[in-house]
Order: structure tokens, then C-alpha cells, then sequence
């Protein structure tokens, strides 16, 4: 509230002159009062404020803080200097990414890095996304509880295993094969070479060297890792339908196609729309833990993600901070643009929003 | 009419068998084979001549892995980094969960949109890199100079786990803890005797989620720890992968069993603990994977 002041003063016809408004003066004690009040609440509650010191500081110190750092892609990459020391240089560490600049190859790399991040989260929702929904429809038919459990705790099981244990798997499965002997390739390259999807000299050369099977590996390891695991939240919405709603459909005349279209699916909408908001949400983030692990000089063409493009300028080369933030930065907004803007779109289409 | 619906829904339940039965098979696949090609022969490994059963029994592979102080040495790291770092986890989440979960508390919204935007805006991987090595020059110059300890500090919170929390002490009837506080119980008391014991399954789960994020730590562990004593097993077990795939270090290779079957040894050995415990606590998943409530 903003306090004027004329606000303390009334005129007074008689007098001609101005004197204190009493009533301002109370006013003012109420505002006071109101932040006296909010001390005397967390004094006498302090317990529970103590509680949240702990959170608060974790969060502020390692969350919030390296927001703070991100301001360096405002500044010039100087590699002796700290963030707060460095000289500050306005857009030019993003005109260098976006446009190019004196450095025109910097600028190629940069999108393509963008353009592998979109893409290979664009074929996660394509084909990552529908498969836990194809599962859980799929486990609903297996009615008996025994074969099910079985089942679900085998689909499961790759999702708590740790990326380097299912990298170095993937690695050892597709690896290349020795120039001595026949053998020596992994054992998954030597299946699909016999079977005919990969020719017999890619398989030799390795998969992971070829940047032309680099985004399939990645998806197909990636619905081996969490597809059976993210079934069970649709699985959770397909068994909570009531029997009656099946037994309606079924003497209506419905066979099981226009029972799973006109039953099923629209009843866990609001949780495919929900999965589907956090999926968006995370569109740009790709776990560049994966990334680093399975990647080579021969395959950044397609493998070289935004956050693996920092990592190599600002860490793992060092030296261009700057440029890696900046890089960081324009991929974070537009990350946090989609989230906020998938949660708009569905709280006025679907009536349902994450946060 | 009658006949016919039978046709259909018999075929999709065929489909979903095999194709469920297929997907599982293919989903355990990788581990048996890591297993079988561990304790197989050279031969059989470099030939690539198992499908499934090992062939040509030999343990040596493990043995060398055990006969590794360093590889011991990763093990008691990650239990180290586990086992604190779970602790330090769920001590900071429940109490800040408790907090949030109360209607008195003041700035409540305000708090909650302070975990909430760290989940829509992350700093990046390069930002966080010098932070990280910011607050360790603040570590140390407090004297705790031990790597391990900034790694179970600083890393490993999540703003998911604790509206997970937060949502589950909001589920216990509040006359339970005004009967309590009649009784005279401190808002301690309240905490460890009331709201803890009646979320327990919430809590059981989210612990689960910290301690395998914790064991299966790799890219911070490995940017963060510069010594390789301290180095937990992910981390020793990729450094491993790339020294044990490297033409160089193989030129000169004789032993009787692949190079590969210390590489599948090691991959077993880090997730056997993992299998044991998975039994035990794969009832928990369903929980945790709630929808829609971070919504205030």
C-alpha cells in the first residue's frame, strides 16, 4: 500500500488549516501490526520454521545459486577471471551461436546440437511415449494375477539399473568386431546382421561408431529402460475403470475395439494428457548423462545435444563458459516456455494441468 | 453376435500374451547374457558363441575383480554415498515436507513455487559445474576437504520427492494431531509419533527413489571426485569399460578368459545388490508414481 503524505493530513474548515488524521495514524499501527504479527506468529511457531531451513538452503545453494552463474553467458569467456570479474558483453556470446559471426562453424554446431536435442526428444514422444500406454493395455488383458506380477516385475527391472550399467550393456551388445576372426562384434549386431537390418559391414564397424543408427539405439534403449516402468501409472488409470462401464458397452453391442475406443481410452485421457505435459515439459532436457556415455567423436552428426555441447566447451575442454551457458540458457527458456505452455493449453482443453 | 465378440477378444488376448512375453523376455535378455558371458571362455566369448547358457566354465574373470582393492574400495564408496546420502536426503525432505504440508504456515505458496520452478527452469549442466566447485572451495575452506561429502550434500534433492512427502502428510486427518497436541505432544513429537508412522509407505518409497538415484550417481560423482580412491563403482566401472575396450591395453592379452568377461563380472557385481533387494521392494513402485499432485 502506498501512503501519500496528504494522506496524514485532513483540512480543517474552520481553522483553515491542515491537521493529522488520527484515523491515518491507526491505520498505519494496523500495517505495522501486520508485520509485527507475522513475527510473532513465526516466533512463536519457530519449530516449524526451523524445519524448512534445511530445504531452503539446499535449494538455494545448488539450485538457485548456478541460476545466478547462467549470467555468465553474458560475459566475455576469459578463463582466469570469475563471474563476477569477467567484462560484460551484452548478446555476443549468443549472436556468436545463433548467427555465427567471425567463428561460422561455432554457429553450425550450435544448431546442429539443437536440432539433435529436438529431434531425438521429438521421436522419444513419437515412440517412447506410446509404448508404456500399448504395455499397460496389454497387461490388462493377462488376468491372471500370478503371470501378470511376473510379467511386470521382469519390464521393470531395467529402469533401476544405473545408465553406465545399461550403456556399457549397450555398448558390449553392438560393439565392433576385431579385424582378426569372424566373431568379436557384439552379440545384438550379430543378430540383426543375420537376420538382414544392418548390413554385415556396419555391424563390423559397430553401431555406436555409425551416426546413422545413433537416435535408434538411443530410443530403443530408452523403451527398454523406462517403457515397462512408466506402464504402471496408465495401468494404475485402466484398472480403476469399473466392470460395469465394460459390461454396459458389451450389451450395447460393443466389440473390444470399440470398447477400448469408447471405454478405455477416454477414461485414462486425463492421465495420458498429464503424462503428456510432463513429457513436453522435458522436450529439451535430454539426459545428457546417456548422451556422454554412449556418444563418440564419429557420431556427434547426429548424437551432440545442446547440454553435451556445453559440457565439451565449458568442462570437459573448458575455457568458453560463457558460450556454454548462453547455449544452456536458450535451451532452458524455451524448455520452460513448453512446459507452461502444454500446461496452459491443457487446463483449457482437457480441463486437467500439472501445476 | 455372441460368437463373434468372443473371436476378438480371444485374438487381442494372444496378442497381448506373446507380445507382453516377448517385450519381458527382451527386457531381461541383456542381464543373462552379461551373466552367462562373465563366466564363459575366452573362446566362447571373442567367437560370440553364447546364446545363453556360458559355455566353457571359468571364474577367473571374477576373480580378478575381486583380487581389485580398487574395486572393493569403489564398492565401500558408493555404499558410503548411499547410505549418507539417503540419510541427509530424507532428513532435509521430511522436515520441509512437514512444513509445507501445514496450512499455518505462512508463505506456504510462496514456498511451494520455490520447489516447484526448479522443476520447470534447471540452471544446466555448466552452470551447476562451477557452483559445484564454488561451494567446494567453501567445503574446504570450513576443513571438510573430502570430495565425498559435497557429492551426499549438495546433490541428489529432488523438489518430485518432496511434494510426494508433502502430499502424503497432508492425507493424515488433522484430528489425529490436535488429539496429540491435547495430550501435550511437542511439534516434534508430532512429527516422529504421528505424521512418520502414518506415512510410512510414502516414506519407504521415497527413501527407495534417493538411494538408487544415490548407488546409480555417475556424471557428478565423476566431475566432482578428483581422486580415484574415492571414486564410487559406477564411476570405476565405466573408467574400466573404456581402459578394457581400448586397443592399446588388449594388444598384449593372455589370459584364458575375454577381456569382455571382466567387463560383464563388473556389470554384475554392481547390480547384484540391486536384484537382491528388488523383490523386497517392488511392491513400492505403484506408489510413487502419482499424478497431478503438485498442484497447490
Amino acid at each position: 500500500m502506498k501512503v501519500k503524505a496528504a494522506d496524514y493530513l485532513l483540512y480543517d474548515q474552520a481553522s483553515k488549516t491542515y491537521r493529522v488524521d488520527p484515523e491515518q495514524a491507526v491505520r498505519d499501527d494496523v500495517e505495522k501490526h501486520h508485520w509485527l504479527h507475522v513475527g510473532r506468529t513465526i516466533l512463536k511457531d519457530w519449530r516449524l520454521y526451523l524445519m524448512l531451513v534445511p530445504m531452503i538452503l539446499i535449494f538455494l545453494f545448488w539450485r538457485y545459486f548456478p541460476m545466478y552463474e547462467l549470467l555468465g553467458c553474458f560475459k566475455v569467456d576469459d578463463t582466469v577471471k570469475t563471474v563476477n570479474e569477467q567484462f560484460f558483453a551484452g548478446f555476443s556470446n549468443f549472436r556468436l551461436l545463433l548467427f555465427g559471426g567471425n567463428n561460422p562453424n561455432m554457429s553450425q554446431e550450435f544448431w546442429r546440437a539443437m536440432r539433435n536435442t529436438f529431434l531425438l526428444s521429438f521421436y522419444g514422444l513419437c515412440f517412447g511415449f506410446p509404448m508404456p500406454i500399448i504395455l499397460a493395455l496389454f497387461f490388462n488383458e493377462v488376468k491372471s494375477n500370478i503371470a501378470r506380477s511376473v510379467l511386470q516385475v521382469m519390464t521393470y527391472l531395467p529402469k533401476f539399473m544405473s545408465t553406465v550399467v545399461m550403456t556399457s550393456l549397450v555398448i558390449m551388445l553392438v560393439k565392433q568386431g576385431s579385424s582378426i576372426g569372424v566373431g568379436n562384434m557384439g552379440i545384438l549386431s550379430q543378430g540383426l546382421s543375420a537376420i538382414g537390418l544392418v548390413s554385415k559391414n556396419a555391424a563390423q564397424a559397430g553401431l555406436l561408431n555409425n551416426p546413422a543408427f545413433f537416435r535408434t539405439i538411443y530410443q530403443v534403449s530408452g523403451i527398454w529402460e523406462t517403457a515397462g516402468y512408466d506402464s504402471i501409472v496408465f495401468f494404475a488409470a485402466i484398472i480403476a475403470i469399473s466392470p460395469t462401464s465394460y459390461e454396459a458397452a458389451q450389451i450395447d453391442g460393443a466389440n473390444k475395439w470399440a470398447q477400448m475406443r469408447y471405454v478405455v481410452l477416454p477414461s485414462i485421457l486425463s492421465t495420458i494428457v498429464i503424462m503428456l505435459i510432463t513429457r513436453i515439459g522435458s522436450l529439451l532436457t535430454i539426459g545428457y548423462e546417456k548422451v556422454i556415455l554412449l556418444y563418440n567423436t564419429d557420431t556427434y552428426m547426429t548424437a551432440d545435444v545442446v547440454s553435451t555441447f556445453s559440457y565439451r566447451y565449458g568442462m570437459a575442454q573448458g575455457g568458453k563458459v560463457g558460450l556454454a551457458s548462453a547455449a544452456e540458457m536458450m535451451n532452458n527458456l524455451v524448455g520452460m516456455l513448453l512446459v507452461i505452455g502444454a500446461n496452459t493449453i491443457a487446463r483449457k482443453a482437457a480441463n486437467t494441468s500439472l501445476y | 453376435m455372441k460368437r463373434k465378440l468372443e473371436i476378438t477378444e480371444l485374438i487381442f488376448k494372444i496378442i497381448s500374451y506373446t507380445l507382453l512375453t516377448i517385450f519381458a523376455l527382451c527386457c531381461l535378455y541383456p542381464f543373462i547374457y552379461a551373466i552367462s558371458a562373465a563366466v564363459s571362455n575366452r573362446e566362447a566369448v571373442e567367437y560370440s558363441k553364447i546364446i545363453l547358457p556360458p559355455i566353457g566354465l571359468q571364474f577367473e574373470a571374477f576373480s580378478e575383480m575381486f583380487n581389485n582393492n580398487m574395486f572393493w574400495n569403489s564398492y565401500a564408496n558408493t555404499l558410503f554415498l548411499t547410505l549418507y546420502g539417503t540419510i541427509w536426503s530424507m532428513l532435509s525432505s521430511i522436515l520441509g515436507a512437514y512444513a509445507l504440508s501445514k496450512k499455518r504456515l505462512l508463505f506456504r505458496k510462496f514456498f511451494n513455487f520455490f520447489l516447484v520452478f526448479t522443476m520447470w527452469f534447471s540452471a544446466g549442466i555448466v552452470p551447476q559445474y562451477l557452483n559445484y566447485i564454488a561451494t567446494g572451495k567453501v567445503f574446504a575452506g570450513m576443513g571438510i576437504t573430502d570430495d565425498k561429502w559435497l557429492v551426499v550434500i549438495a546433490m541428489g534433492m529432488q523438489a518430485m520427492n518432496i511434494i510426494l512427502l508433502r502430499n502424503a502428510f497432508e492425507g493424515v486427518p488433522s484430528e489425529i494431531e490436535e488429539a496429540a497436541i491435547v495430550d501435550g505432544a511437542t511439534e516434534t513429537q508430532v512429527l516422529t509419533k504421528v505424521y512418520i508412522p502414518m506415512s510410512k509407505s510414502t516414506i519407504a518409497t521415497v527413501s527407495l527413489f534417493f538411494a538408487i538415484s544415490r548407488w546409480n550417481g555417475y556424471f557428478w560423482a565423476r566431475q566432482m571426485i578428483s581422486n580415484s580412491n574415492e571414486h564410487p563403482l559406477q564411476v570405476f566401472l565405466r573408467l574400466r569399460l573404456d581402459q578394457y575396450t581400448d586397443p592399446e591395453f588388449l594388444a598384449g592379452w593372455n589370459k584364458v578368459y575375454a577381456p569382455d568377461s571382466v567387463i560383464y563380472a563388473l556389470i554384475v557385481c554392481s547390480i547384484i545388490p540391486i536384484l537382491i533387494i528388488y523383490p523386497f521392494i517392488q511392491k513400492y513402485f505403484a506408489k510413487g508414481v502419482n499424478v497431478g499432485g503438485v498442484k497447490e
